[in-house]
């Protein structure tokens, strides 16, 4: 079986935030982990390759710095990384993503697509299914367990309360909870074999299939009218008053504001 | 001469400080409490390959350096001294020497399960008449058969009772040297459920409180033939040479206990407040701690130094790196001593309570002065090298 697995490097939230002047992300100033979706996404993955055994491949587009998270995947036990990365893909929103990530798929044999649900910069969860209807394979988002049965794919997919039991035939795409599972560490040889492995480094040269007027900034429908960090809050109101004061208190504030 | 860290070495160190932070520094507290052994904590380092970091992948380990191992004693001693010593006392105690010393078959037959973590290794040195004199030994074994028979006993074994392969030493024969009769000293490896081989009572310990400390008697316990390390008479060579290897893990762990104490008391200073502004914007709380880190730096460089000349000998096998261990480990374990007992001044009546952590880290450094050779015998073995 193979199985590509869809990575990205996000700030890291203990970090701080920086923008460019067009609102975008300043990537290369801030540090960095792998989205959490991606990581169960990956644990899946590799839970997969431990069990019926499997090729894992990541993938990632980004800068340059954005290897550091494909040996990253690999010193967990991902068996291949790959790069895209170009200036014309820079300031890409989710359209002009997938397109690039199918784009350089399609360069690949695979059986399972695997992406996160969704980014913790973003927060969009558009990327996955996109990359689906790109390739033109069915999607099973939001899972939250994932079992292969010969060559179908059985997914519980999670709702607020309930939760969808689909079964797909392979190839298909999934996107995956950070609730899948915990991911393992990495370990110290997987980090002295990752540092040592070479990288595929893709560009716009090796995507199939895609117009240049899908790709990058240009290739990007959202335009982002404004970014601004959290503005921390303030103190807040501090009341003193017994429990019944206290609530025709609080009620008679969201009154005043119309918010019930 | 580069001081940057590799790549390698730097993910490494991001791998070891994230699981020390969320597996390791939760328990830390209680396992002082308690004195109990962190099995659970063992058996994810064990998962995540903690347990065998410089064995060659040949004998399923992560075939890293010893540098990486270093790292890793560090980061865990940085917030637990019991986990330090788990770590260090199996790799550089029970892994190496058998690496180093052992047979084909004796490294084939051990490191596999001790590089996994599956078995836990210990050494066995140290008797009531013999610490720092190693030939003050009593433990004697005899040759019958094909067996050699071990009566003795051996004490403050770290991870004592939860190991299951030992290295000990022990008396098998006197030999003429310089003229005149000395005790001839070999090394064993001993396999926990040998029958004869039982443990004595825990040690109740100022510190590193759940690191198991036992004492193992041996009372006519048999083990095969096979099972000598390295060639009989070679004994003290194989504990002297283990001990050099052993001090690189002790130093790292000192390195982690004063980083860890500097770090709370970093944080610490910003917080508390007297006479209306925080510790820290006095200028005795800044000299003290500009004090802690130049030590705690100084004392990084020699372990690394230290480790990496270890790295050197792996390649050569003709480094020697026994200076430069003791100078890391009589350093290290100094500075560690000196920097939590700071900690716990800068905490004030606080630092003294064991809700706030550097009293525990102020305890646990006391035996890196100790153990492994104390500071006395790293000066020794520094003034040997110098006068000789």
């Amino acid at each position: 079986m193979k199985i590509v697995v869809c990575i990205k490097q996000v700030p890291d939230t203990k970090g701080g935030v920086k923008f460019n002047p067009d609102g975008t992300l300043d990537r290369a100033a801030m540090m960095t982990i792998m989205n959490p979706d991606d990581k169960a996404g990956l644990e899946a993955a590799l839970r997969l390759k431990d069990q019926y055994g499997a090729e894992v491949t990541v993938i990632t587009m980004g800068l340059p710095k954005a290897e550091d998270v494909l040996r990253e995947a690999m010193a967990m036990g991902a068996d291949k990384g790959i790069l895209v990365t170009d200036r014309v893909l820079g300031g890409a929103d989710t359209w002009a993503t997938s397109q690039t990530l199918a784009g350089a798929i399609r360069n690949l044999e695979y059986d399972l697509i695997i992406t996160g649900r969704q980014a913790i910069d973003g927060d969009t969860a558009q990327v996955g299914p996109q990359i689906s209807e790109h390739l033109g394979i069915p999607v099973i988002s939001y899972a939250q367990k994932i079992e292969i049965d010969g060559d179908s794919v059985i997914v519980e997919r999670q709702f607020d309360d309930r939760y969808h039991v689909l079964k797909a035939k392979m190839p298909c795409l999934i996107t995956a909870l950070a609730e899948l599972n915990p991911p393992r560490y990495m370990t110290p040889g997987g980090i002295f074999d990752a540092c040592d492995a070479e990288l595929t480094v893709w560009g716009r040269a090796n995507l199939i299939d895609v117009e240049d007027s899908n790709l990058g900034l240009k290739g990007s429908p959202t335009q982002i009218a404004k970014a601004s960090d959290k503005v921390r809050k303030g103190q807040g109101e501090k009341i003193n008053k017994d429990v019944t004061e206290s609530v025709d208190y609080i009620v008679g504030k969201l009154k005043d504001r119309h918010v019930i | 001469m580069d001081f940057t860290l590799s790549k390698k070495h730097e993910m490494a160190r991001t791998l070891f400080r994230e699981f020390a932070e969320k597996e390791v520094k939760p328990l830390a507290i209680e396992v002082d409490e308690t004195e109990e052994f962190p099995r659970v904590t063992v058996e994810k380092m064990a998962k995540a390959g903690f347990m065998g970091i410089p064995i060659p992948k040949e004998y399923g380990g992560q075939g890293c350096d010893i540098l990486t191992y270093a790292m890793c004693v560090e980061e865990l001693s940085k917030v637990c001294g019991t986990t330090g010593v788990i770590v260090s006392a199996h790799t550089s105690l029970c892994c190496d020497p058998i690496l180093t010393f052992g047979t084909e078959e004796q490294k084939q037959k051990y490191l596999p399960d001790l590089a996994a973590g599956r078995k836990i290794g210990a050494f066995g040195l140290t008797e009531p008449g013999a610490g720092t004199d190693a030939q003050g030994q009593q433990t004697k074994a005899v040759l019958d058969g094909e067996e050699w028979v071990l009566n003795g006993s051996k004490i403050f074994i770290t991870n004592g009772k939860e190991a299951d392969v030992y290295v000990i030493f022990a008396i098998t024969g006197m030999v003429e040297k310089r003229g005149r009769m000395t005790k001839e000293i070999s090394a064993f490896i001993v396999e926990k459920g040998t029958p004869g081989f039982t443990f004595g009572t825990k040690e109740k310990k100022m510190g590193i409180r759940g690191s198991s400390t036992y004492e193992l008697i041996f009372t006519d316990c048999r083990i095969p033939k096979a099972n000598m390390l390295g060639q009989q008479g070679k004994g003290f060579n194989i504990a002297m040479h283990t001990l050099d290897g052993g001090r690189i893990g002790i130093a790292a762990q000192a390195l982690g206990i004063g980083e860890g104490a500097l770090e709370r008391t970093i944080a610490y200073v910003k917080e508390r407040k007297q006479f209306g502004k925080a510790i820290g914007a006095f200028q005795n709380t800044q000299f003290q701690l500009a004090d802690m880190a130049t030590k705690a730096q100084a004392a990084q460089y020699m372990v690394y130094k230290a480790a990496t000349t270890k790295d050197q000998y792996t390649k050569d096998h003709k480094t020697s790196y026994s200076v430069e261990a003791a100078m890391a480990k009589l350093y290290a374990a100094e500075m560690a001593m000196e920097v939590t007992t700071k900690a716990v001044q800068l905490h004030g009546g606080y630092g003294y309570t064991r809700e706030y952590e550097v009293e525990r880290m102020m305890r646990d450094a006391k035996i890196t002065e100790i153990y492994e050779g104390t500071s006395e015998v790293q000066r020794m073995v520094i003034s040997a090298n110098l006068l000789k």
